[in-house]
């Protein structure tokens, strides 16, 4: 794998950070040759088959074992009786990322979807069919799927530990003198992840160490979690993960099928391959649970918002607590001097929710945004002249300045390239032939967070470098925007850069989530190759021989491949300073994390404007163009992140417009868990869609000054699109995805 | 899926004759029948690949045209004779599916393909048209893209074809062959409408087979035939509803019509009805307005779809409208579009 | 019972013995010939993953049912690039970042392959929108992927039919 990635598969045109190199693994990608989990063959590689609970809550009474265990090729038919135990509870949470894991240790139905038995075979075909013939008898319960019929469940907190109801302000003073308010409801579906690659792993046993291949987000984390579950040492776990064929969150959070497919391979002493199909995803997985979230807005005469309070209730499994933290959205954008956000449980028979991109912060901006329209409108102003007067100069929820914040100049040249002055305020004014037209805008906001992470860079004596770190690249650009950063720590092209990635044997590179990992590992590479530049460093200006000696450490500086004095224009290669050393290498280390508490509110930001056509008589609705303009710090690779937010603007596309899983309320089950029945955008959805990055420059970040695109683009979007909505017809959007129907 | 057996027929009366013994399936391009066996919806013990059968031709007729059921969707669709005279039929087409299972999709196993109904592809739902006398599972579900017309308590499914919508609205004949001889069958009529046992009889008895579908001289309506379809993503969607509408106008007065809606019964909805009311009238949309509201006279809700009986009536006459303005000389980038573009002004 | 399958792939004739006559052509390709470039994103020729050239036409191979394909001439990704020249549209999809995490991509490609040999979309970026539809990128790289094509349609030089009435 290390040695595939080697070849130099991009077009040159530059050099390093900064720079639009095409994808290091392009060529790979383009040949079918980059290896996905499901892709891996092993000698005598058998085939694993889950069987999907059909009702949403009770037990398993029957299973056909003999029916299965009958037909020509199966090997072994896994279900509670005979499943080799974990070596914790299913239930345990060695840490926050942990989600009940469903490995056929009791046989209770926990959600329509839930694996209950698994069938391993010699072929996939064989596998497929005898979990069919498995026909499960069941003992249903009552059940519940949907936000209106499920239980309360308030819990103090949300989605990651982050607290569920927060007040500044004294809202009731705030309200009683405001001069005018608009209350907001809007809800949204469940929705998703729906990557490319259904969820899939591949694990064989080679003695008593276990390697895997699935595809993950997290493979530091997920070597512990799986260590912890099957009661062996993380060094006995090798997980490759080199290409992920979309995450988006779902993958993440590890799931049980996972290990049942390990144990299998340990039980039967041969590797097994399991592939989720399309329809199995829906459950197991995760998925961004359905909102009704209401929102107030109180104003002064000025329409300068006084108060505003956001309400979210939403839906979680009936044995895990992830919460959609919608609300949040409201903590950080506008400048609401009194501000109020809360978070309401339900639980119901359902898969556990989990992180889907921009989880929280997409549902919730998309309540806002319609929201501050409505509250414009109600202030007789133009909606961007609003948000503007509403721009918080300081973060309204914590106080703090922001470290920096190029909204404004977003507002700007993304309103100017779109074309927005002159738009009439009233709806149903533009037209375009027989369509109605409408234009909408809404602001994109994303926190910068950081993980951990570690990495090594070593120099080699020939001038070239190998750095390692175990990064996760879901189409982010892991192997080609990394290494242009590790290029730039170690000072030398990036085309003599070895980027050794996407295994667990290597330095942990923390999360690829968050739109944090490009920040946090980049530290950590950008750390590791200054590290070893600091000992070439070291070594060549305290040896009399070297044109660097007596320059002292900072007195050099690393480009190119060689140390240049500071002081005059003499320089050393680093093939040079080694070889005089006689060392074959230098290897540095470095980690990326965010140090101390932080002094300042940290966030990307953007603007979004969407134009819409719908037709009048069937409400059928295009987006025809959609512009955002965003500042998120330095851009290492202004090619994949232009991808990246188109890609995020394309999603708020589907979910304005398209998303929406839906469960028989009878049944328990889905009727559209498939890629025809739940609709994501096709390329005729997205003919105009076009990101533009805004210079900035953020020294409190972290020290590469690097904010993260990988969500930001859904944000702001939805809201964008829902009032281009309102603006071509005079409806106003009380659901996402919006139905044709409802527009005519 | 299901273990069975797998033989290749070459000739037409092979086909019939392996077909007549039960638990039998034709297989053509695959594009549903595959996919029901992997749903576990179709369970067939043979497999009869017809997919060579000699039927792959499209030829001339007295005016019209005749398309051998093998053809596949694609080819159907830019072939300059259908572009010329059944543009409608080549619009439907190019608005179903996707670029590659149109190349794969014969026209036969388009006439026969089942309906997308969620219920009849959820194995654990009953469904009498999967399983008679279980009941439908989707009465009193998630109804949103069910049936407003021709339904019964026995099944309220629609059925999910673009082409077989203008193929009725063209007045397409369904030429079956079967161990009794041959027989024709209108495309208007050829799928059954439920009654409260389930889904009616099928067209095709046990060991039948499609060989062609023919189409009737298209007249004076060649230039002034559209298909609309509303969907909810620009493309590679079914319909929630669609029109096929064909107008032949002389000095200025409609001397012929025809509409067919799609996505709101268990078969292409031809309007006869309305057809009947537009002769004599001046294409207008007023005219189409009163064609449309009696093309949904007798329409109701079969649950949560109220909805689409105003869907149906306004693509009914957005369809007409279209219809009278003129098939363009090129269909256009998004065929069967709401957003196609040059029909905005 | 085994069945034996003819099929050509990629230029080369195989024999092969189906035990099973079950598997699609996708299932063939990627768990018996070990051709893993070809993707499966749905099995049901809902996502376009699979898309795969038989005898010159694009098609699902997920929905074809091997044996059904006896004699066929299969092109699948890994039989397009001329050693270690990359065929034009491979070029253009890098060249314009028309893939993100790269499952979609093979049959983005080969779905490219088939829609410019078509020759009806030409240069109408929305004739190409709409003959790439049926192939899903959740990643959303649509619109890398239209400019390819469309690039890659101007290199073949094929004369289309936009090019006739707009010249």
């Amino acid at each position: 794998m290390d040695d595939m990635l080697n070849t130099q598969g991009h077009v040159r045109l530059g050099s390093s950070a900064g720079q639009p190199l095409t994808r290091r693994d392009g060529i790979l990608k383009v040949t079918g040759a980059a290896p996905y989990a499901a892709d891996a063959r092993p000698e005598g590689v058998l085939h694993a088959v889950t069987l999907a609970a059909g009702i949403a809550r009770g037990r398993v009474a029957r299973l056909n074992s003999a029916a299965a265990e009958a037909h020509p090729g199966v090997v072994k038919v896994y279900t509670p009786a005979n499943t080799p135990a974990l070596a914790v509870s299913p239930d345990e949470k060695i840490h926050p990322f942990v989600w009940r894991m469903e490995v056929l240790q009791d046989d209770r139905v926990r959600y329509a979807g839930q694996p209950i038995a698994m069938v391993v075979a010699e072929t996939l075909e064989a596998a497929t069919e005898a979990a069919r013939l498995l026909a499960p008898d069941y003992e249903a319960e009552p059940h519940r799927v949907t936000l209106d019929d499920a239980e309360p469940f308030d819990t103090e907190t949300t989605a990651f530990g982050r607290p569920a109801n927060m007040t500044k302000g004294d809202l009731a003073t705030a309200r009683a003198t405001s001069s005018r308010h608009v209350t907001t409801q809007v809800d949204t579906s469940a929705q998703y992840h729906n990557a490319m690659e259904p969820h899939a792993i591949t694990a064989q046993w080679v003695g008593d160490r276990l390697e895997i291949d699935t595809p993950n987000q997290a493979i530091g984390l997920s070597k512990q979690t799986f260590s912890a579950f099957l009661g062996i040492a993380p060094e006995q776990i090798l997980l490759r993960s080199p290409f992920i064929g979309g995450g988006f969150g779902s993958k993440a959070i590890l799931y049980g099928a996972q290990l049942l497919t390990i144990l299998a391979a340990r039980d039967l002493e041969r590797p097994v391959k399991l592939a989720l199909r399309r329809d199995q995803v829906y459950g197991p997985t995760g998925h961004r649970a359905p909102t009704r979230q209401t929102l107030r807005i109180d104003m002064d005469d000025m329409g300068r918002i006084t108060a505003l309070d956001h309400d979210t209730i939403t839906l979680t499994s009936s044995f895990d607590q992830f919460l959609e933290s919608a609300s949040n959205a409201s903590h950080s954008l506008y400048a609401a001097p009194v501000l109020r956000t809360t978070h309401h449980g339900r639980r119901a028979d359902v898969g556990t929710p989990g992180p889907m991109r921009a989880p929280g912060e997409a549902p919730g901006s998309a309540a806002l945004e319609i929201a501050m329209d409505e509250a414009a409108r109600a202030a007789g102003l133009d909606p961007l002249d609003f948000r503007l007067l509403n721009h918080a100069d300081t973060d309204p929820a914590s106080g703090m300045s922001f470290s920096s914040k190029a909204l404004r100049e977003c507002y700007a040249e993304a309103a100017g390239r779109f074309g927005w002055a002159g738009r009439p305020q009233e709806p149903r004014q533009m037209r375009e032939g027989r369509l109605l037209k409408g234009w909408g805008m809404g602001t994109a906001q994303f926190p910068c967070p950081m993980f951990q992470a570690a990495a090594h860079a070593t120099l080699r004596a020939d001038g070239s470098a190998v750095v390692e770190t175990s990064a996760a690249d879901m189409g982010q650009g892991a192997w080609t925007a990394l290494a242009q950063i590790a290029a730039d720590g170690l000072g030398i092209d990036i085309d003599k850069v070895e980027f050794r990635s996407g295994h667990s044997d290597l330095p942990d590179a923390g999360v690829a989530g968050g739109s944090g990992h490009t920040a946090t590992a980049g530290t950590a590479l950008f750390n590791a190759g200054s590290d070893a530049v600091r000992q070439l460093a070291d070594l060549a200006t305290q040896d009399p021989a070297s044109p660097l000696f007596g320059a002292g450490n900072a007195g050099v500086t690393a480009r190119s491949g060689r140390l240049w004095r500071n002081d005059d224009d003499r320089s050393e290669a680093y093939e040079d300073i080694l070889a005089r050393a006689g060392l074959e290498l230098i290897r540095g280390e470095g980690t990326g994390a965010r140090e101390g508490e932080p002094t300042h509110a940290m966030f990307s930001h953007g603007a979004v404007f969407a134009e819409v056509l719908v037709d009048p008589d069937l409400g059928q609705v295009r987006v025809s163009r959609l512009i955002g303009a965003f500042a998120a710090g330095r851009i290492i690779n202004p090619a994949l992140a232009r991808s990246q937010l188109l890609g995020g603007m394309i999603w708020g596309i589907g979910m304005a417009l398209q998303e929406e899983a839906l469960h028989d309320t009878r049944s328990g089950r889905f009727v559209n868990n498939d890629l025809a029945g739940y609709h994501v955008p096709v390329n005729a959805d997205a003919p105009m869609v076009e990101a533009i990055t805004v210079h900035e420059d953020d020294p409190f970040v972290n020290a590469l000054g690097i904010k993260g695109v990988g969500e930001i683009g859904v944000t702001g979007t939805v809201g964008a699109i829902g009032n281009a909505v309102w603006h071509a017809t005079g409806v106003r959007p009380g659901r996402f995805p919006i139905h044709p129907e409802t527009l005519i | 899926m299901n273990r069975f057996d797998y033989a290749r027929a070459d000739s037409i009366g092979a086909a019939i004759a392996a077909a007549g013994t039960p638990g039998g399936s034709f297989l053509a391009g695959g594009t549903n029948l595959l996919d029901l066996m992997k749903i576990g919806a179709a369970t067939p013990e043979r497999l009869i690949d017809i997919s060579r059968l000699p039927l792959d031709r499209i030829e001339d007729t007295d005016g019209g045209l005749r398309i051998g059921a093998m053809v596949r969707n694609a080819d159907i669709a830019r072939h300059p004779e259908v572009l010329a005279r059944y543009p409608a039929l080549a619009e439907a087409l190019l608005s179903g599916a996707s670029a590659q299972l149109r190349n794969a999709a014969t026209t036969g196993g388009n006439v026969m393909q089942a309906t997308r109904c969620s219920y009849f592809q959820d194995p654990l739902s009953p469904c009498n048209r999967r399983e008679p006398g279980s009941g439908c599972g989707a009465l009193g579900g998630r109804t949103r893209n069910h049936a407003v017309l021709g339904w019964d308590e026995g099944c309220i499914a629609v059925h999910p074809s673009d082409m077989c919508v203008a193929l009725a609205a063209y007045d397409a004949v369904v030429e079956i062959t079967g161990p009794e001889g041959s027989r024709d069958v209108p495309m208007a009529t050829f799928h059954p409408l439920p009654d409260a046992a389930g889904a009616g009889t099928p067209a095709l008895a046990e060991g039948e087979i499609v060989t062609h579908i023919r189409l009737p001289d298209p007249g004076g309506m060649a230039r002034n035939a559209r298909y609309l379809k509303l969907r909810e993503r620009t493309s590679f969607a079914f319909a929630l509803v669609s029109a096929a509408a064909a107008l032949e106008i002389r000095d200025g007065v409609i001397v012929s019509a025809r509409l067919a809606l799609g996505g709101v019964a268990a078969r292409p909805w031809r309007c006869h009805e309305a057809e009947a009311m537009l002769v004599g009238m001046v294409p207008t949309r007023g005219s189409f307005t009163v064609a449309a509201a009696e093309a949904l006279t007798g329409a109701t809700p079969s649950g949560d779809n109220a909805h689409k009986i105003e869907l149906a009536r306004r693509i009914a006459v957005r369809a007409l409208d279209l219809a009278a303005a003129g098939t363009p000389d090129r269909l256009p980038a998004l065929p069967a579009s709401a957003f196609a573009g040059e029909d905005n002004g | 019972m085994t069945s034996t399958l003819n099929i050509t792939i990629n230029g080369a004739p195989h024999e092969i013995a189906l035990d099973d006559p079950r598997a699609t052509l996708l299932d063939v390709l990627r768990e018996r010939l070990g051709l893993t470039g070809t993707k499966k994103g749905c099995d049901r020729g809902q996502c376009g993953a699979c898309t795969v050239l038989i005898d010159g036409r694009r098609m699902n191979a997920c929905l074809a049912l091997a044996l059904s394909h006896d004699w066929a001439e299969v092109t699948t990704i890994e039989g397009l690039a001329e050693g270690d020249t990359l065929h034009p549209v491979q070029q253009a999809f890098i060249a314009h970042d028309g893939f993100q995490c790269g499952y979609c991509t093979p049959g983005q490609i080969m779905s490219a392959v088939g829609l410019i040999a078509e020759g009806e979309a030409g240069l109408d970026p929305e004739r190409v929108r709409e003959g790439m539809s049926g192939n899903i990128c959740r990643c959303a790289a649509y619109a890398g992927i239209t400019d390819a094509v469309l690039e890659a349609t101007r290199a073949s030089g094929t004369r289309t039919e936009d090019e006739r009435t707009d010249a």
